[in-house]
């Protein structure tokens, strides 16, 4: 028990702190955490930093914001609007955009920090999906994730709709709408949700409650969650020589890592800067008071939303019908079923893949895409179903811009619903099981140099190099999940959904493309230097 | 030379050369294409024997020798000397080819033979006229009451600031920024291609004038919060945020996780 007592003050307040919350274990645990360098690792990064800059943002507008529907004749500087009677929450926001020093900036910030942050997230969401991250251990940390799209899209649209302008206003009246179309309890929740018959007074400072308070404090908690798993389980790699299931290979969070994410913190902070000091986002001055009977040419929900308006662009009327007498809107409220098909979906496919596999193994080494040709077909399939759901959204503008007839963008987007994804995962998982075979080519016969070759008895060759050791280990080195037949359970028995698994799992890996084996490897090189080549390159055919 | 030799390998050198490219495309596309502007004239007195013999050469195929109308043309009695103006002053008419719409395009008139057009189509059957200069002075309108009229009346096909929109079978609402205040109020008076006729009684001439400064407002006025992406609202921010948010952002990403050489 040698201690030595501290004498600097840096020191003294070091072991103040140590004495009294330990902060030795943090910066030991916390401090040696090891991030691997790439850059698709760094996209969930710019979801939490522009997160962070919405919060800032967002703090700084609630400080002028009147989340009220009283009523009042605006007075302020921008003419189009002088004397129109209008909403306290829009005066404020056109004060907060006019009069308030740097307050039309950071509105700007705010709203375009929003669409970056979902926009981040999902193509996070996307490099976790077709890299394979999403499996044992990550799942529930999958999940998570899942769960802060759906936030982030929640308070996006809560927020979409405080400032009480014609914009905001038509997207409430389609949640409205949709709500309203519910069977049996549709109107009645929403005559609770908006005090009365829409759209009421109270739904802005009731929407303001969620957007400030509760949407941001599940964030904040599944953001917390979500960085806890990523510490607990350690990151991922991906596959290259040294990198293996038991180790991680990249910088210590002390102090390569904080140092890099503190400046990228900044460059993302700088390019929402510039972004929002150069480019109009959201001119609510442009859209006027809301008032429930117009509805502008190009009304949008901002775009994570789309999505679900899309749906509704495309859905064909003859979705309601009336069962002795009662509407049963299934053109509008069929839009919950779609949305929540797809979370649905996102949830349970890691369950799904592991289940199918029977593999409950841990995994650390990254897929390639390629080299799951089904999942990353499916992938593909999911984003073309999305996509094709998106740009109905902006199906009008679209007919403006390429001269479309926008009857025939709705029966394009309504064939692509369909067909899209299907067209999608046979071309995708084509690509991949191609670009696995020329793997397998590169990795047996190495590189064409495209040098020709005259043997002395007049046969012409190509001269192919071999690859370097690190490219040979990244193509070759992989694990390739294969078809697991059906087997009996512990009676001895075949159950239904064993047979089920094991049709599910055939069409997963009916076209495997096998990944070269050693014995492959040496006896090609063997072949090779039979011919007879120098030590570094080798002919092939 | 040595310096762009060196570099002509670097991985950006194609984005680069994309980006040169595409500039001098852009810029000489717009030099080619710069319109001159039409002289303003005075409209002259109406002659309508020359008015007739335009009508003739140009009209008659579709709307027949005497304004009857045929089948593939309206009838053009009544329809007043302010379609006319509009029609032919935007260029719309003579129309070019069939199709949903006929498109603004570069007019084919001078402003003398689109006057007499007019006042032969006018001596035809009573019609509204060319708008009197004092509704066309937008600094006398009210745009707070025009912008009101505006979003009950206008705004659902031609967007809150007149950017424009679609209508069903490829037919489309203009754009509304560069159209002038005459042919502004020409086409609510007159109701062009699908347009409702918006006539005095639905909106008086001062209404008519209230619309026009609030959409001159709303189109000259430079942007209070930087440039507008067309104005085009949610869409183009999306847009714009997935293709140059997320493209810098990953940039720098890339940039960030790079190795030094």
């Amino acid at each position: 028990m040698s201690t030595t007592q501290p004498t600097t003050a840096i020191g003294k307040a070091a072991n103040f702190t140590e004495n009294r919350v330990g902060a030795s274990v943090l910066v030991r645990e916390f401090g040696r955490k090891i991030f691997p360098s790439h850059w698709s690792f760094m996209l969930g990064e710019v979801a939490l930093y522009s997160f962070v800059i919405v919060v800032l943002s967002g703090t700084f507008l609630t400080f002028f914001f009147h989340p009220a529907m009283g009523e009042l004749h605006y007075e302020g500087p921008w003419v189009p609007l002088r004397g129109v009677e209008i909403s306290e929450a829009y005066n404020s926001t056109l004060a907060i955009s006019f009069e308030i020093r740097g307050g039309l900036f950071i509105r700007q910030m705010h709203h375009w920090g929003a669409l970056l942050f979902v926009a981040a997230l999902s193509i996070h969401m996307l490099r976790v999906f077709f890299t394979g991250a999403f499996r044992r251990p990550r799942e529930l940390n999958w999940i998570v994730g899942v769960l802060l799209l759906i936030m982030g899209m929640a308070a996006g649209f809560t927020g979409y709709s405080l400032p009480d302008d014609l914009l905001s206003g038509n997207g409430l009246r389609i949640i409205d709408g949709i709500i309203k179309s519910l069977p049996l309890v549709g109107t009645y929740v929403s005559f609770f949700l908006f005090g009365g018959e829409f759209p009421g007074i109270d739904i802005v400072s009731r929407l303001y409650t969620l957007h400030i308070m509760i949407v941001p404090a599940l964030i904040i908690a599944l953001i917390g969650v979500h960085l806890v798993f990523v510490v607990v389980h350690k990151h991922t790699q991906w596959p290259g020589a040294g990198h293996t299931e038991k180790n991680v290979v990249g910088e210590p969070v002390l102090p390569t890592f904080a140092a890099k994410g503190g400046g990228f913190f900044f460059l993302i902070f700088g390019l929402l800067s510039l972004i929002s000091a150069l480019f109009t986002i959201n001119p609510i001055w442009n859209y006027g008071p809301y008032d429930p009977s117009p509805v502008s040419a190009g009304t949008q929900p901002d775009w994570y939303i789309g999505w679900a308006d899309g749906y509704l662009r495309i859905v064909p009327g003859w979705f309601e019908f009336y069962i002795a007498g009662w509407p049963i809107s299934f053109n509008i409220n069929s839009a919950l079923v779609v949305m929540g098909g797809v979370f649905v979906a996102m949830f349970v496919y890691p369950f799904f893949e592991a289940w199918l596999l029977k593999d409950h193994r841990e995994h650390h080494i990254l897929d390639r895409p390629r080299n799951n040709p089904t999942r990353t077909a499916i992938g593909v399939a999911g984003i073309i179903f999305y996509c094709n759901l998106w740009a109905a959204a902006s199906g009008d503008l679209i007919a403006v811009f390429f001269h479309m007839s926008l009857n025939d963008m709705i029966y394009i987007f309504r064939f692509l619903f369909f067909f899209g994804p299907i067209i999608g995962y046979m071309i995708t998982k084509r690509m991949c099981i191609g670009l696995q075979r020329k793997d397998r080519e590169l990795a047996l016969h190495g590189r064409e140099t495209a040098q020709i070759i005259r043997l002395p008895h007049g046969e012409f060759l190509e001269r192919h190099e071999a690859l370097p050791a690190n490219k040979l280990w990244k193509i070759t080195a992989f694990e390739s999940p294969q078809y697991v037949p059906a087997e009996p359970n512990a009676d001895g028995k075949i159950t239904g959904a064993e047979k089920l698994r094991a049709r599910l799992s055939r069409f997963f890996f009916e076209d495997r493309v096998a990944p070269v084996s050693k014995q492959e490897l040496d006896a090609s090189h063997h072949d090779h230097h039979e011919v007879g080549s120098t030590d570094q390159a080798q002919i092939g055919h | 030379m040595k310096l762009l030799a060196d570099r002509r390998r670097h991985p950006m050198a194609l984005v680069v050369l994309l980006l040169v490219g595409l500039l001098l495309t852009g810029g000489a596309y717009a030099l080619f294409t710069q319109t001159s502007s039409a002289k303003a004239t005075t409209a002259s007195a109406s002659d309508i024997e020359g008015g007739k013999k335009l009508f003739a050469a140009n009209c008659a195929t579709c709307h027949g020798l005497n304004a009857e109308g045929t089948r593939n043309g309206p009838s053009l009695v009544g329809v007043g000397a302010a379609a006319v103006d509009f029609q032919v002053g935007t260029g719309r008419m003579p129309l070019q080819a069939n199709g949903p719409q006929a498109p603004q395009k570069e007019p084919q008139f001078n402003d003398e033979q689109t006057a007499q057009l007019a006042a032969y189509v006018a001596s035809l059957g009573p019609g509204p006229a060319i708008p009197e200069d004092q509704y066309l002075d937008a600094s006398k309108g009210d745009p707070a009451a025009g912008g009101g009229l505006f979003r009950t009346n206008c705004a659902m096909c031609h967007n809150v600031v007149g950017a424009g929109g679609a209508l069903t079978r490829g037919k489309f609402a203009p754009n509304l920024s560069e159209v002038s205040d005459k042919h502004l109020y020409e086409a609510m008076q007159t109701g062009p291609q699908n347009m409702p006729i918006f006539n005095d009684a639905n909106l008086t001439p001062e209404d008519k004038r209230d619309v026009i400064a609030y959409v001159n407002e709303v189109t000259d006025n430079p942007s209070p919060g930087g440039f507008k992406l067309g104005s085009l609202g949610p869409v183009a921010e999306g847009l714009f945020v997935w293709f140059f948010g997320l493209g810098a952002v990953i940039a720098i990403t890339v940039w960030l996780s790079s190795r030094a050489k």
